[in-house]
């Protein structure tokens, strides 16, 4: 296995994420699409500590570190979209338009 | 090494049995028009990465994946759907109409990666050498002496920050009472 391998995947795993970040309307959806893109960030940070082979597994720590924000966002970010829900009967984040001008 | 060599190795097979359904799963989480097919095949990515760490010999990293995210947060993401769409099954409107301009960006995303990955390959060289950790179980007491020592201060503010995610999510997602509700005891 080589390097390169990984991070072809990661940018591949990446991009879907963006697209579905920018084509979703459903905010629920919008978060999964969220955790795609932290997946690939996961997959670059592990492929490069097997890489660099670093003796204190920096890339492993950092991954962990990642996967626990991801666990916090989930958790703040569908209470937000409970409370949206709750308040306008919809899940939808283009028709959130009630602070734009 | 060329791809003869590439594809020679059995190991590569694995990645490719991982790799494969990773991509076709995470385009189905985007594409999928049932938000609960989009949510469980987020957990088939999540899997096939979590056998991608395991191939890189990072096992803990690989069963805090599982565990963390295929058993906690897919939950939590069930419950919101749960919650939130009330008719749960094929929906029409779960994209917008005109995908297109998300489509380039993201094409264009992926070009920029595999520009740079190109570039910085050039750059630090060895992008094409074998890795040399494969095979190397990573000790879990490396993890917990870096945790303790190098990362105290991050690995503690980490936990702060999922106390805080704690008590905001029950913040946000409780009801609340009016003054005049309060009043007549409904708050206890």
């Amino acid at each position: 296995m080589i390097l390169t391998q990984f991070l072809v995947l990661g940018a591949i795993l990446f991009s879907i994420g963006i697209y579905g970040l920018l084509s979703r309307r459903n905010a629920v959806t919008v978060l999964l699409a969220v955790e795609l893109m932290l997946a690939a960030v996961n997959i670059n940070l592990v492929a490069f500590e097997a890489f660099w082979n670093t003796a204190a597994a920096h890339g492993h720590i950092f991954a962990i570190f990642v996967i626990t924000i991801a666990a916090a966002e989930v958790g703040i970010g569908l209470a937000i979209i409970l409370l949206v829900f709750r308040n306008r009967a919809s899940s939808n984040i283009d028709e959130l338009d009630l602070m734009r001008w | 090494m060329t791809f003869a060599d590439w594809i020679a190795e059995p190991v590569n097979w694995a990645f490719l049995a991982m790799a494969v359904p990773l991509v076709f799963a995470a385009l189905r989480v985007v594409t999928s028009r049932n938000v609960v097919h989009a949510a469980l095949f987020l957990v088939l990515t999540l899997a096939a990465s979590a056998g991608l760490f395991i191939l890189l010999s990072a096992e803990f990293v690989a069963w805090v994946l599982v565990l963390v995210y295929i058993g906690a947060v897919i939950v939590l993401f069930l419950f919101g759907i749960m919650i939130t769409r009330a008719p749960i099954g094929r929906e029409t409107n779960l994209s917008h109409d005109t995908r297109w301009p998300a489509a380039l960006a993201s094409v264009a995303v992926l070009a920029v990666t595999l520009w740079l990955i190109i570039a910085v390959s050039g750059e630090i060289g060895g992008f094409g050498e074998p890795l040399p950790a494969v095979g190397v179980a990573t000790a879990t007491g490396v993890l917990g002496e870096g945790f303790i020592n190098r990362y105290l201060i991050p690995f503690e503010a980490v936990g702060f920050v999922l106390l805080a995610a704690l008590i905001g999510g029950v913040t946000l997602a409780r009801k609340d009472l009016t003054p005049l509700e309060e009043e007549e005891g409904h708050g206890v």
